[in-house]
């Protein structure tokens, strides 16, 4: 491979990038570092997206690390310094500040016509603008953005701001107020209909997502102002998304979920395909004459290519057991996209649920049910909860083993989903014994981490004693027991 | 790195050749695919492509082979794919007549013979290894294989060499352009991801699709396919089991043609959703929350 040819700190610079992306969870080894370094030689470094996209290309292994190597990658390779403002500026009042109201009437063109370019320069202009905290205001004056690109020298000492906030400059334009406008825009006036209910939801969904869109736009670059400020170690300490598939269950937000719900998906496929593989996987046991000897043909009649009978291909029974209580909201909704997930894989699964009593709910998962809907009608079902509605793992396993003693036979795998904690009541060992000794695995997904077990009202340890229990906080936790878990 | 093929030619010039000279036949790059074909090239290294079923993988491979004039030699994989699929294979009948016809000859000889090029049955991969002109080499869903395969294409793409026991190593004589497909169904092991470049092949964005959709389907007027484009767009955002793809982008612009629709309104939405949706389940998600009924 040529020796890359850098000069001056950019090694260095590089193996700093390197060391930031190490710390935000994104193994980058030598041979990455190398690579990259070979990249740098072979672009033309004014081409910063080309930059970026071989640098990825160079350093990444998975779709998931892409969010948190955009957001290093802006701030150890910056677009500029200072306020780097384009064309767009922003319109001021005669005393000088901000026209809000103006800006509002041209940030609402940039939404209609869908206009990215110019939106992202706008949004480096309210930043600018109106995002500065601390001492001063940012923009020091009423002179138009071409000058003041320039003014960085200007910025030096007096107006320098402590640092930069997207929420206060989102604030002053409140792009989520311009939807209905910018909507009666494009039906062409107020006044106006749309063609039809469908072209309107078109066209609002679009609007919202350029307005989402817009407010990334502001959040990064506050996060870049941010970094000249505070120096980019603490920004990436702060700023930087966290992966995907690092996020914690119970404490992922609304945008977290939509993400893990795309991951939830290949891994029960990834589960079924395993499944299938070692199946239909024959290398030793009873010779399959027939085949044998049809295969010969081609080789003269001497058997040179044994063919080996077939494994009966064993249908895996899977028992979910779930959780469902308060205590274990976030986790439950993710259990519900793997649940299903799974039962789209699987042919026999029989799903369980429980809070204090418990129900099955296997119907409740046919092919493409909407999950929204489908924890409304778990928790309405009458048996879900038995006296309290407190979470009651003994009483819960002892109602499944009394109400359904056949489910769990010699084939089945057991998988339990739930956080053990018992609200201090009696925790059944002695079900949950009989259950494992009966079936062919027993395996307890924790949302907890592992320090938690056992401390207050939690019998995780406990019954880690009598089944393997394992730490899955995350997706990346998940995926690392569905794979030691297999093959079942 | 220690087999280094000598005086191999670069493809590319810079990332904008690659970009033109795929335009050129038919492919709309953007800059993540112009700069990875072109780094790909360039350090020698194999790429690996990640992504939804149909944002065109494939179809990259088939570009790259067209702009460049190479060949084209597919290695489609499978679940139970092995060596003899995918490297080499000898062809035991022929191998057999051989001996019965030589009856009388040396032990020796017959061996020494039976064991020699004529009685190889080449597969994909040492096809591509031992081609004198450009190749570009498809490794196809390599997701699809077992584990075992990846330690046979870790030794082919680390130093694209060969050995077969009988004849020795084969080393490429011209490196080829190696491209590796993943539809990400399982995570590819390590040691293999080391050894490639890695690209994440995700939806378009507007223009770029809607340029993407006016190449392929060059009778489309314009305002439709951006039409197309935005309504797909909003899908996208629609949580269903399968979002729709560029090649569904495509087969829509080709359905309202031969239909002979030049707009697109709520009717013809709602009988030609079927194209792009390919869940009745996600049919039905997508007329409720788009207020198609």
């Amino acid at each position: 491979m040529a020796s890359p040819v850098v000069h001056g700190g950019l090694p260095a610079h590089l193996v700093d990038f390197v060391g930031a992306l190490r710390r935000a969870g994104i193994a980058v080894g030598p041979g990455e570092s190398v690579d990259a370094a070979a990249v740098i030689s072979e672009l033309d470094l004014l081409r910063r997206e080309q930059l970026r996209e071989g640098l990825a290309a160079a350093m990444l292994r998975r779709s998931g690390q892409r969010a948190v190597f955009d957001a290093l990658f802006d701030l150890w390779f910056p677009l500029g310094q200072g306020a780097a403002l384009g064309e767009v500026a922003l319109p001021y009042t005669e005393d000088g500040s901000v026209d809000v109201e103006a800006l509002r009437d041209l940030l609402a063109g940039l939404l209609r016509d869908g206009d990215t370019a110019a939106m992202a320069e706008l949004a480096r202009a309210i930043v600018d603008g109106l995002g500065a905290v601390g001492k001063g205001q940012g923009g020091q004056g009423q002179g138009g953005a071409g000058d003041r690109g320039q003014g960085g020298g200007g910025r030096g000492s007096g107006g320098q701001p402590s640092t930069w906030s997207a929420y206060q400059a989102l604030n002053a334009v409140r792009p989520e107020t311009l939807l209905a406008r910018v909507l009666a825009d494009l039906r062409g006036g107020a006044d106006a209909a749309w063609d039809s209910p469908f072209a309107e939801e078109v066209s609002r969904r679009e609007v919202r997502d350029r307005i989402a869109s817009f407010r990334r736009m502001v959040t990064d670059e506050a996060r870049r102002r941010g970094a000249e400020v505070r120096g980019r170690e603490a920004a990436a300490r702060t700023g930087v998304p966290k992966q995907g598939d690092r996020v914690d269950f119970l404490t992922a937000n609304s945008e977290q979920l939509a993400d893990l719900r795309r991951r939830v998906a290949p891994l029960a496929r990834h589960l079924a395909s395993r499944l299938a593989a070692r199946r239909r996987r024959a290398r030793r046991g009873p010779i399959d004459l027939r085949r044998t000897l049809r295969r010969s043909m081609s080789t003269g009649g001497v058997p040179m290519r044994p063919a080996y009978r077939r494994p009966r291909p064993g249908r895996p029974e899977l028992v979910l057991f779930c959780d469902v209580s308060g205590s274990v909201a976030g986790f439950s909704h993710f259990t519900m996209m793997l649940v299903q997930a799974l039962r789209e894989q699987f042919s026999r699964v029989r799903i369980f649920c429980f809070v204090d009593g418990c129900v099955e709910v296997t119907d409740l998962f046919g092919p493409g049910s909407d999950l929204g809907g489908v924890m409304a009608e778990i928790t309405a079902r009458p048996g879900l909860i038995a006296f309290d509605g407190h979470s009651d793992y003994g009483s819960a396993l002892g109602r499944f083993r009394e109400g359904w003693p056949d489910v769990v036979g010699p084939r089945t795998s057991l998988l339990l989903l739930g956080d053990g904690r018992t609200n201090y009541r009696d925790p059944n060992l002695a079900v949950l014994g009989d259950l494992a000794e009966r079936s062919r695995h027993v395996h307890w997904l924790n949302p907890e981490p592992q320090a938690q077990w056992g401390t207050g009202d939690s019998a995780a340890r406990r019954y880690g004693q009598v089944v393997p229990m394992h730490e899955c906080r995350t997706a990346a936790q998940l995926a690392g027991v569905v794979s030691g878990l297999l093959p079942v | 790195m220690s087999t280094e093929p000598v005086d191999q030619k670069a493809l590319f010039d810079s990332v904008d050749d690659v970009a033109t000279r795929l335009a050129d036949v038919g492919y709309i790059a953007s800059t993540a695919v112009a700069t990875t074909v072109f780094l790909a090239d360039r350090l020698g290294k194999p790429l690996l492509v990640e992504g939804p079923a149909g944002v065109g993988k494939t179809e990259l491979a088939r570009a790259v082979a067209e702009a460049t004039g190479s060949g084209l030699v597919r290695l489609q994989c499978y679940e139970g794919i092995d060596e003899a699929r995918a490297l080499y294979e000898w062809n035991h009948a022929k191998q057999l007549l051989r001996i019965t016809a030589s009856q009388g000859e040396a032990w020796d000889d017959t061996r020494d013979d039976v064991f020699s090029e004529e009685f190889l049955l080449p597969r994909p991969l040492l096809t591509a290894i031992r081609r004198t002109d450009p190749t570009v080499l498809l490794v196809d869903e390599t997701d699809k294989a077992d584990v075992e395969v990846e330690g046979l294409l870790l030794e082919v793409l680390g130093d694209f060499q060969v050995t077969v026991p009988e004849l020795g190593t084969v080393v490429a004589a011209q490196r080829p352009f190696t491209l590796l497909t993943s539809n990400a169904t399982r995570e590819l092991s390590e040691a293999l991801k080391r050894r490639c470049l890695y690209l994440h092949l995700d939806f378009p964005d507007a223009e770029l699709e809607r340029r993407i959709v006016l190449t392929r389907v060059p009778q489309l007027p314009e305002a439709l396919a951006e039409e197309l484009v935005r309504i797909v767009g909003v899908l996208r955002g629609i949580a269903l089991r399968k979002a729709p793809s560029v090649s569904e982008t495509i087969d829509w612009g080709r359905t309202l043609l031969a239909l002979g629709l030049d707009t697109v309104d709520d009717a013809t939405v709602r009988a030609t959703l079927g194209v792009v949706l390919k869940h009745q389940s996600d049919t039905e998600r997508a007329v409720a929350e788009l207020r198609l009924n």
